[in-house]
């Protein structure tokens, strides 16, 4: 068999073809933002619900621990998780609130029915910001410490049993 | 007690297949003309124990056994009797018996029907083609075992994800396998060709019949599974430019170009070794497209249950494949000589290869572009409408033109290129736009000139049928019906793009929306148990304010038991002009229901015209059956 350009051509193009396919096959390809815990929170700036103020991320620097908690009004579980939320403030622990892509008035008005955890409330109208945070649903909560690391991601609602791991760990 | 029956008789065709690779290895040496008796009873054992083995799993499936892991995970005693045996093909491991079976037998219809080739030709096929079922087999028995026993036994299976069971979703599976799988016999024989040096008309006349039948069942396949997609996603569209629809397009664009090369080669003996590429590429692309889906390196709604070792198997396997037919196809290649007269069929036919090549690596680059970046560079998108759209559509008008052109031609040469007949048509074409374009609205550019091509298609495939009918000339009819059906498809497509009209909103039981010229009442809701599933029923009336006429609409929401879904069933009101659809699904905490009303404009006509290509496919096999 004569070495021919264009056999070579056809030879690298399958090689490569099947060695992207083997690569692919050993990744992990489920979207996991599991693998936030442990890495640096990226810079942010958000404006507060009522416009009045932003946050960014030195905030956080002035608490040993931060919550960031991901809520909205049209969530039902937010609802559920809202009172581990009020028991950890009143425990003493800073929670930051994203408010995600919901109306003014309707995030003010969940907060007035069932209580105000928040030592900030944030609002993300769009969504986009959070995405940054690495978050793909709501509720969501990151806890961070006061060098800005991850140390702890909760998808879904908090419940008692993380409620109470939360408690533990930060105390 | 069934796990071992199963056992025994997926065991027996491996035997039965390291059987016939032996015995047709012997017979090679033989001088006879005829092949032996032995090979011919072998390869029915081995069809009968192939088609058993599914037998066995569909009883699996019809008793509830779930003394078998694959019946306990993918059925439930509850379910009605007609989704108990889809479910035997509905999963992974099902549904790769039923690709051995199809590769047994197409392997066996392909030895007994094509008696009259060269005997070491027919060998090298059966043994090539064995191979790959050995290969098959040993993937089934390792990893994707649906003979797989379960002790305790339990008492009840896990179910059929609900969004599985429909009636087209049933039949999806096996048509696009019957497409797709049917594919191997002539990858076999395409390298037995090359080995057997046995070139041109004859190796042409030996695969057109199989070439046939697996592109009519895998464009019916493509259909049903849009169909299902129409009916059952609830997002009212009926292709979605997802990968795995890409990936059965790959493999549908390498054999819509071999079904028109293969003529060329017939008739003229030239083209042998494009022709060999594309048999080579098909069969190479439908098992790239199983890694693809099965492997779960793409994420999509028909990633059932992907597992990584699975893709290993087949990217092995794929290697395998490539690597050899590639050594096999540069090793006899013989340059051949190209000197078409550029007024002739074959120009044309070639021309139209190029057009299906282009559109292959398009959609090629547009499904693997996303795993490229991914894994070279961590980087996550993924290609969307946008992009197809943007490279295929314009390229769809030369397609159009060339198909009213290129079957005018005859074989070597011709001297008609442009007659007055064909300017009327045209003017016609531009004429019935015009009409459309200010009755209904103004669109772009590009789509009054593919309305235009379209039109023109139709017309001019409408006249040519009636003269074929006159004069009962069967020879063209089959690719006028499928030329008339692509035309057909690419202009109700296009009218239905350019008219839907759309709206999302909620409502409470009781009120009212209106919206453009319909007037959308929510009258109530009902309650319904049905055997495997709750639903919740809405009653809507649609009233067209144009021409006073209502139309009831009922969307369901079921809620299975097994396992625990929640499917959204679309009220679709299916009329000649338009369908109407509508979705609704609960808004947690609230009485509100959110509702998504479509009106699309001749969907069924999409569907009649899609079908209309496969007619001219299955026509043109009566044609061959006859002509034998």
């Amino acid at each position: 068999m004569k070495i021919s350009f264009y056999k070579i051509i056809t030879f690298v193009i399958v090689f490569f073809l099947l060695i992207v396919f083997w690569l692919g096959l050993q990744k992990d390809n489920s979207y996991n933002t599991k693998s936030l815990v442990g890495t640096n929170l990226s810079s942010f700036n958000l404006p507060s619900i009522n416009n009045e103020d932003t946050i960014t991320e030195n905030y956080l620097k002035n608490n040993k621990f931060t919550i960031i908690n991901f809520f909205a009004s049209w969530c039902a579980p937010c609802r559920i998780e809202h009172k581990y939320l009020l028991n950890l403030s009143n425990n003493g622990i800073k929670i930051v609130g994203v408010n995600f892509k919901d109306k003014k008035e309707n995030a003010l008005q969940f907060l007035n029915e069932l209580g105000n955890p928040y030592e900030f409330v944030a609002q993300d109208v769009d969504g986009k910001a959070s995405i940054s945070f690495g978050i793909y649903g709501i509720p969501e909560s990151i806890i961070v410490n006061d060098k800005l690391i991850v140390i702890k991601k909760v998808i879904g609602p908090i419940n008692q049993q993380i409620y109470e791991e939360i408690l533990e760990n930060l105390k | 007690m069934l796990n071992n029956t199963g056992h025994l008789l997926i065991f027996l065709v491996m035997v039965l297949s390291l059987t016939i690779i032996y015995k047709s290895y012997l017979e090679l040496k033989i001088s006879s003309q005829k092949i032996s008796n032995s090979i011919y009873q072998l390869s029915l054992f081995q069809s009968t124990f192939a088609i058993s083995s599914f037998l066995v799993l569909i009883v699996a499936f019809i008793n509830s056994d779930f003394s078998l892991i694959n019946v306990y995970e993918n059925s439930h005693s509850a379910k009605p009797l007609f989704y108990k045996i889809a479910g035997a093909w509905g999963n992974h491991e099902g549904s790769l018996l039923l690709w051995i079976n199809i590769l047994v037998i197409f392997s066996y219809f392909f030895l007994i029907f094509n008696f009259n080739h060269l005997k070491k030709f027919r060998l090298l096929t059966l043994i090539i083609q064995n191979l790959l079922i050995l290969g098959f087999v040993i993937f089934l028995l390792k990893n994707s075992n649906p003979f797989s026993a379960l002790e305790p036994v339990p008492s009840e299976g896990l179910g059929l994800n609900p969004i599985l069971q429909d009636p087209a979703l049933a039949i999806h599976p096996p048509l696009l396998y019957l497409g797709f799988v049917g594919c191997s016999i002539y990858f076999s024989a395409a390298m037995a060709s090359m080995l057997a040096n046995y070139r041109g008309k004859s190796f042409a006349l030996s695969i057109k019949s199989w070439v046939l039948i697996s592109w009519c069942f895998q464009t019916l396949g493509i259909i049903v599974g849009s169909i299902w997609a129409y009916y059952e996603l609830g997002w009212g569209g009926f292709w979605f430019w997802d990968p795995v629809e890409n990936a059965s397009l790959l493999p549908w664009f390498a054999i819509t170009a071999l079904m028109h090369s293969v003529m060329v080669l017939e008739k003229r003996d030239n083209l042998y070794s494009w022709v060999i590429i594309l048999c080579l590429l098909t069969f190479i692309l439908s098992v790239t497209g199983t890694f693809l889906v099965r492997s779960g390196i793409l994420n999509s709604v028909h990633t059932f249950a992907s597992d990584p070792a699975r893709g290993i198997y087949i990217l092995i396997f794929l290697s395998l494949m490539i690597l050899s037919s590639l050594l096999i196809f540069f090793k006899f290649y013989k340059k051949e000589n190209y000197s078409f007269n550029f007024k002739s069929k074959e120009t044309f036919i070639l021309i139209n290869n190029w057009f299906m090549t282009f559109f292959l690596v398009t959609v090629f680059i547009g499904t693997l572009y996303p795993i490229f970046l991914d894994v070279l560079t961590d980087v996550k998108i993924s290609v969307g409408p946008p992009f197809y759209n943007i490279v295929i559509i314009p390229l769809v008008i030369p397609l159009l033109l060339l198909m009213v052109f290129g079957p005018q031609f005859n074989w070597i040469n011709s001297n008609k290129f442009f007659s007055t007949k064909l300017i009327i048509l045209i003017l016609g074409a531009v004429g019935v736009n015009l009409f459309i374009f200010f009755i209904f609205g103004s669109y772009s550019f590009l789509t009054n000139l593919i309305f235009i091509s379209s039109i023109f298609l139709i017309f001019y495939s409408l006249i040519e049928l009636k003269k074929v009918l006159q004069k009962k000339i069967k020879y063209n009819l089959p690719r006028i019906i499928s030329h008339l059906g692509f035309g057909m498809m690419v202009l109700f497509i296009g009218i239905n793009h350019q008219y839907s009209l759309e709206d999302d909103f909620n409502l409470k039981v009781g009120e009212e929306k209106k919206f453009s010229h319909y007037e959308i009442f929510f009258d109530d809701i009902k309650l319904k148990e049905e055997k495997n599933y709750k639903a919740v029923i809405g009653n809507f009336r649609v009233k067209n304010i144009k021409n006073d006429t209502t139309q009831l609409l009922n969307p369901e929401i079921r809620i299975y038991a097994n396992p625990e879904t929640l499917t959204y069933e679309a009220a679709i009101k299916t009329r000649i002009s338009s369908d109407l659809y509508l979705t609704m699904s609960n808004i947690s905490r609230s009485d509100f229901y959110n509702i998504k009303f479509q009106n699309k404009p001749f969907m069924i006509w999409i569907w009649i015209s899609a079908l209309t290509i496969v007619l001219g496919g299955f026509l043109q096999l009566l044609n061959r059956r006859n002509e034998n």
